[in-house]
């Protein structure tokens, strides 16, 4: 394997890392939602800077292989594709951290178990987790026929969470959380949808260094 | 490992290294660029004395390899250059066989064991990456190769006589894309045992296979840092200019 060869499976090694690390934070997230545990909540929280540090060394790496390599073809649309896919992880991480620092919050509240239940969010979080692997799968086998699917599963989550809204609109008019609950469980939902919107970014960028093809903004 | 103190160099009256300092580290490549008559093919050669055949020439300072200053009158030239191997533009192959090329500095040392000859050709073509393209036309002639394997026979011919640095003048100016990969391919395996110093017109060249980066212009040494530091933040305007191709 040439040298340049060489650097870009370091690359692909350290966004591989970092995923993995992303898909945990996530899962933990949401075993901590669920099940109102503070503890793997705060551990979610004390992990969030290990995926900064990715991000930044990710970074560094692309700007010293653009800088050294002048890559060109598929060597800089993997480069380019790993630097907005480690954004990407980045801000997923960011929002497990929301979601836990939210359980911290608001664990000792079981009234909210049942709105939980009703606003879908497991089958809202199992979605996202599925689209975040079966997205490293895609990478990791460069195998672009999956894009079609994971994509698909958004409108999964995008349904549900249109749905959201009147529900915790119910549940305050009904009296079953307080507007300041409610108010405050609208970004966990919001994070999780979002979490499947940077999904499919992950997808359209692995589509980009793979078939060389541009989805942003196709529908 | 390799050191230059207030080294200044004159050809004639014409002042083309000025007060150059620079300390490169053992097993490392190490790359000079800069535009053309800046005074980087000179600082090269100066580590293996190949100046001193120019007539009307002087330098001044402290040339060191390994704390030992290669201009003091003790030191023997002839076992300088066998520690000290040096590539050129264009493949140079003596008219003789492939394996009489490599075994060449061999003999003249004074080698005449055959198996301890054929035992050093051997390692010196597998370490250049040519043996398996050659080994079974060793008794041919060396011009019969491409351009690309003639300039790894060079590189075996000046491995076989185990040297610790190797010198590298613009060394694949005149290859193809493909026989360039192979050779910038071996400087990166060869690194681990030896010191490889190049200059090179290419500055892609020099960001991809060196560790460390010497920017000349004009007989100075400008900037000398690492390659990242050099192609991402160079610390000075000189520099980004230069490598932006804004220069001049």
């Amino acid at each position: 394997m040439k040298h340049t060869e060489k650097e870009l499976v370091l690359l692909k090694d350290e966004v591989s890392k970092m995923w993995k690390l992303v898909y945990s934070q996530l899962e933990k997230a949401k075993q901590a939602y669920l099940a109102n545990d503070v503890n793997v909540a705060r551990e979610v929280v004390s992990r969030e800077k290990r995926v900064n540090s990715f991000e930044l060394r990710i970074d560094s790496d692309c700007e010293n292989f653009i800088a050294l390599y002048s890559p060109v073809a598929i060597d800089l649309r993997l480069v380019l594709s790993m630097m907005k896919i480690s954004v990407t992880l980045e801000r997923i991480g960011d929002f497990a951290e929301g979601i836990a620092k939210y359980v911290i919050k608001e664990a000792n509240s079981p009234e909210l178990d049942e709105l939980k239940k009703d606003l879908q969010t497991e089958t809202m979080f199992n979605t996202v987790i599925e689209m975040l692997s079966e997205s490293f799968l895609a990478l990791d086998t460069e195998n672009t026929k999956l894009a079609g699917k994971i994509l698909a599963r958004d409108e999964t989550v995008d349904e549900i969470y249109s749905e959201s809204f009147n529900i915790i609109a119910n549940a305050i008019s009904n009296g079953k959380i307080t507007p300041q609950q409610g108010v405050r469980i609208i970004p966990v939902v919001r994070k999780i949808e979002r979490v499947g919107d940077h999904c499919s970014n992950i997808v359209e960028e692995i589509v980009f260094y793979i078939d060389a093809k541009v989805l942003k903004h196709s529908k | 490992m390799l050191e230059t103190r207030k080294v200044n160099f004159y050809y004639g009256d014409f002042h083309a290294l000025k007060e150059i300092n620079i300390k490169i580290p053992a097993n490392s490549v190490t790359a000079f660029i800069g535009p053309s008559g800046c005074g980087k093919s000179t600082f090269l050669r100066l580590f293996n004395r190949m100046n001193d055949l120019i007539p009307d020439t002087r330098l001044t300072g402290e040339c060191l390899i390994r704390g030992e200053n290669i201009y003091h009158k003790s030191v023997d030239v002839s076992v300088l250059r066998k520690k000290t191997g040096m590539v050129f533009q264009k493949p140079n192959p003596f008219p003789k066989t492939i394996f009489e090329n490599v075994a060449y500095g061999l003999r003249v040392d004074g080698i005449s064991n055959r198996s301890f000859i054929a035992d050093r050709v051997e390692q010196s073509l597998k370490s250049a990456a040519l043996w398996d393209e050659v080994k079974d036309k060793l008794k041919k002639s060396a011009f019969e190769l491409s351009g690309g394997q003639q300039q790894r026979l060079c590189i075996a011919r000046a491995l076989a006589i185990s040297p610790s640095v190797i010198l590298m003048d613009e060394p694949a100016s005149a290859l193809d894309p493909i026989s360039t990969s192979k050779i910038e391919d071996l400087i990166h395996t060869l690194k681990k045992d030896y010191t490889i110093v190049i200059v090179t017109h290419n500055m892609q060249q020099a960001a991809r296979i060196s560790d460390k980066t010497g920017f000349f212009m004009l007989g100075e040494l400008i900037e000398y840092d690492d390659t990242k530091k050099i192609f991402l933040n160079p610390s000075k305007e000189e520099t980004q200019n230069y490598i932006t191709g804004r220069f001049g």
